[in-house]
């Protein structure tokens, strides 16, 4: 585990400034002010409903905000779209993985090089059209060259969580946003997954925010965690700390 | 491989198209009407591939022969291959107009859509008689061939070549798009256009440059039987002629770009019957097929081939 | 244009608002329910239409009162237009009901293509009409100009009519507001145990029936020919779509603006008629891409 690398000009990599998202009724998120640096392994930790997905949705250019801005290092995103946003360097992998159904796992992780590339060929094969040492490497860090060749609806749920997040790594982001990257996985591999997961992201140098309900996990691999409740942000620091908050052991940890 | 197979029933239907045609005058109009249909219905494959069916393509057809007929008639000399490029870039370019705005649409939007806009202009060539001849159509003259003036029998055997060559250019070249990277980006509009957004990709401009490429080949269709026929008539943009295009495009299935073509051959010997044994019924004899291919192989006859060859192989 | 022809214009607008209403409400009742366009829908304007020419010729010798020639216009789209619509469903659509919309649609449209054969064959390409009926409710001066009774009072009544009746039936019967609860959530409906197929059969026979009844009461002012069907589909999807598909009140403010506009451009620059539905349409999705009054969806991730 490395120590978060301080930023260059004090500038978080992500900023909300009073966020609030409103509809029918319903506060998903109440004037949320948040700052993530860079280096940082957020894991962000809530019941269902909490507005943790809704957040990201927010951030990642999905929704429009009621209220309130976003920042990426620095530049205002409130008003791009995902496209936009994915090309600033931010990767998301979803709480449903979000894979094209009628592709193999190698198109999957092909076509997400592609969008890094920005270009695509009318000509050239896809596979030809790619840099494939890229894709094997993913397709190594992610375990799945054994499947590589298969369609992706024939995949267990835990592969097609880690095929959705090799995705979003094949941009190479400085930031990626995993939605329970773990989740579907067999307990006794969470660790291991996470472990690789990591290890990458640090060589990477990529900056992570996660979804995770297991906190086991949370302790072993975040720097920091953040406790959603009812559309607003009820703790926020070092995993231990949050831990011991008693609100969150009540409304949240409680609630497993 | 798939691809080898492919190509060697594409080869041996060309020899045989060719001889038939060449040894049996009467043959070549209905072969050249084979193949652009053929084309026409390939500019659909290439829509239904980003999951997206177009109701009112036909117009583009219409829009190409329109070109070819206001310019033969404008400047008699013109060669019918430069009519023929100025047709396709006219589709082409009315393509990439209307994709600008029905880009932003999916589904059944984006079906009647097309189909609205088809109904307009076809009706706007029916009134505007003037120019366009309203319903009998504009004719013209018989252009040159390469510089050569051709008699009509000479002519025909000229077009049919060209036209051969230009469906094989079109099956080769639409089937690479197919298979490049741009082409699994329009695969994928179909099956999660969210994600393509997230990896960066514009689903909407992903999806323009599929529909330009669509309206070229339609328009190209358009052009070609124009060429043949000397004449065009608002009959070629009808919203009927769209279906009959969107119709065979299922029947071949949208995997592969010969299933077009598979498709037209089918979709003409359904003509060829029932105009023999059902004159008063084809339409509905269209219409039941339609229905029992989208009942028993919606994803047309290439689909099924496939699946039943894999069977006998695994 | 003087004022004269500007009330005529606007009464004919209203009149043909009134038709492409009630077509259009079929339309739209099935779109929000299967989410599927019907081209079929279309077919159903013309059989209905065709019928209705049919039955009033064979009245009129036997000297039957106006009531009653009327009467028959709305007993014809009952009978046709239920049989037809619930015949459609039952016998062909339910066994796609699972597909991809695009699917269906081409199902109704395969269907359409079969019906417009069918249309050739019984009535062939002869021009039908019921101008009888026309003449016999008359006319009105108003403000000095002459109106047709029929287009003046019993259209427009009769759309708006079926539009009250509509949404009373929708909020305040039990198969109105089944109707409504699989519009929003088919799985809930069926969940809370509503029985999805016959709702099914029962919004298209009642679709049916308002096509039926859209093409019976054109009848009397049109020359019914082959090719109607076609034109009325899609100028209703041009309704439909300009509204928000689903919606019926939208749907009646949209069939007044396209008809009206419409109406207008025959009287000042007749080349624009058949184009004035699409560019209504096309102007109104360019501000508002799904219709006046779509609803936004739910989130998909």
């Amino acid at each position: 585990m490395s120590l978060p690398a301080p930023s260059l000009y004090g500038e978080p990599l992500l900023r909300t400034e009073g966020l609030t998202l409103k509809f029918g009724g319903i506060t998903a998120a109440d004037a949320i002010d948040f700052a993530l640096q860079p280096g940082e392994r957020l894991a962000v930790i809530g019941a269902n409903g909490a507005g943790k997905t809704t957040f990201i949705n927010i951030c990642t250019g999905y929704i429009r905000p009621t209220h309130g801005k976003v920042f990426l290092a620095g530049r205002d995103i409130t008003t791009l779209g995902p496209r936009q946003i994915a090309r600033l360097g931010v990767g998301r992998s979803f709480q449903l993985p979000q894979l094209f159904q009628d592709h193999t796992v190698r198109q999957c992780l092909e076509l997400g090089a592609v969008g890094r590339a920005g270009r695509a060929s009318w000509f050239k094969p896809l596979a030809q059209s790619v840099d494939q040492k890229a894709v094997t490497e993913m397709l190594e860090l992610v375990e799945l060259q054994a499947h590589a060749d298969e369609r992706v609806t024939a995949l267990p749920e835990g592969h097609r969580k880690l095929l959705d997040v090799a995705i979003a790594l094949m941009l190479q982001p400085r930031l990626v946003i995993m939605d329970e990257p773990t989740s579907g996985v067999a307990s006794e591999e969470k660790h291991a997954v996470m472990n690789t997961l990591m290890r990458a992201l640090d060589e990477r140098n990529v900056t992570s925010w996660f979804v995770e309900h297991d906190t086991d996990i949370v302790l072993k691999y975040a720097t920091r965690v953040a406790a959603w409740i009812d559309g607003r942000i009820a703790a926020d620091g070092k995993p231990e700390d949050v831990f011991a908050d008693p609100v969150v052991r009540r409304e949240v940890l409680g609630s497993k | 491989m798939r691809h080898l197979s492919v190509f060697r029933l594409v080869v041996a239907a060309t020899f045989l198209l060719v001889a038939v045609a060449l040894a049996v005058p009467w043959a070549r109009v209905p072969a050249i009407s084979f193949l652009c249909f053929g084309l026409a219905a390939l500019g659909l494959t290439v829509l239904m591939r980003a999951g997206q069916v177009s109701f009112g393509h036909a117009m583009y057809a219409a829009i190409g022969g329109y070109t070819v007929a206001f310019l033969a008639r404008r400047f008699p000399g013109a060669d019918a291959l430069l009519l023929a490029l100025a047709g396709v870039l006219a589709s082409a370019v009315c393509g990439a107009v209307v994709s600008v705005f029905l880009s932003r649409y999916r589904g059944i939007f984006f079906g009647m859509l097309n189909l609205g806009i088809s109904m307009v202009l076809v009706s706007l060539i029916g009134k505007l008689y003037t120019h366009t001849g309203g319903t009998d159509g504009l004719r013209f003259e018989r252009p040159t061939m390469l510089g050569m003036t051709l008699s009509r029998g000479d002519f025909e055997i000229a077009m049919l070549v060209l036209v051969v060559v230009l469906a094989l250019a079109a099956l080769w070249l639409v089937q690479r798009y197919f298979d490049s990277a741009a082409g699994q980006l329009l695969a994928a509009i179909k099956t999660n256009e969210t994600r393509l957004e997230y990896i960066g990709v514009s689903a909407r401009r992903v999806l323009v440059q599929g529909y330009v490429v669509s309206a070229a080949l339609v328009g190209l269709s358009g052009v070609l039987l124009a060429l043949v026929q000397g004449l065009v008539t608002p009959e070629a943009g009808h919203w009927l002629r769209s279906g009959e295009y969107v119709f065979i495009a299922i029947l071949g299935g949208s995997a592969t770009a010969v299933g077009a073509f598979l498709g037209a051959a089918v979709f003409e010997i359904i003509k060829l019957t029932a105009a023999a044994y059902f004159t008063n019924a084809w339409q509905s004899l269209l219409g039941a097929t339609l229905i029992a291919v989208l009942f028993f192989a919606p994803d047309g006859l290439m689909a099924a081939r496939r699946a039943r060859r894999k069977d006998v192989s695994s | 244009m003087n004022t004269d022809l500007l009330m005529l214009a606007v009464v004919d607008g209203l009149s043909y608002a009134g038709l492409l209403f009630l077509v259009s409400l079929g339309l739209t009742l099935i779109c929000g329910v299967f989410g599927v366009i019907n081209v079929a829908h279309g077919s159903l304007y013309a059989i209905g239409g065709y019928s209705a020419a049919s039955v009033v010729m064979w009245l009129l010798p036997k000297q039957p009162s106006a009531l009653l020639l009327v009467a028959s216009l709305f007993v014809v789209a009952l009978v046709v237009g239920g049989l037809l619509g619930a015949a459609l469903r039952v016998l062909l659509l339910r066994h796609f009901q699972d597909r991809d919309p695009i699917l269906q649609l081409l199902v109704t449209f395969a269907v359409f293509m079969v019906l417009e054969d069918v249309q050739r064959w019984l009535w062939g390409a002869t021009p039908m009409t019921a101008s009888e009926i026309t003449s016999r409710l008359g006319t009105s001066d108003i403000l000095g100009v002459t109106f047709m009774n029929y287009q003046l009072y019993l259209v427009p009544g009769v759309a708006l009519l079926a539009f009250v009746l509509l949404q009373l039936l929708l909020r305040h019967s039990i198969a109105g507001r089944q109707i409504v609860a699989v519009i929003h959530n088919r799985e809930v409906a069926t969940a809370l145990g509503i029985d999805a197929a016959r709702v099914g059969t029962l919004t298209f026979a009642l679709a049916g029936v308002l096509g039926a009844l859209g093409g019976a009461l054109s009848v009397p002012t049109t020359s019914f020919v082959p090719g109607l069907g076609a034109e009325m589909i899609v100028t209703s999807f041009a309704v439909i779509a300009t509204a928000g598909l689903g919606q019926v009140t939208g749907a009646l403010i949209a069939a007044v603006l396209i008809g009206v506009s419409r109406s207008i451009a025959v009287y000042t620059v007749p080349e624009l008629e058949v184009v004035m539905p699409y560019l209504m349409m096309v102007l109104v999705l360019l501000i508002r891409p799904h219709g006046l009054f779509s609803v936004a969806t739910a989130r998909k991730i």
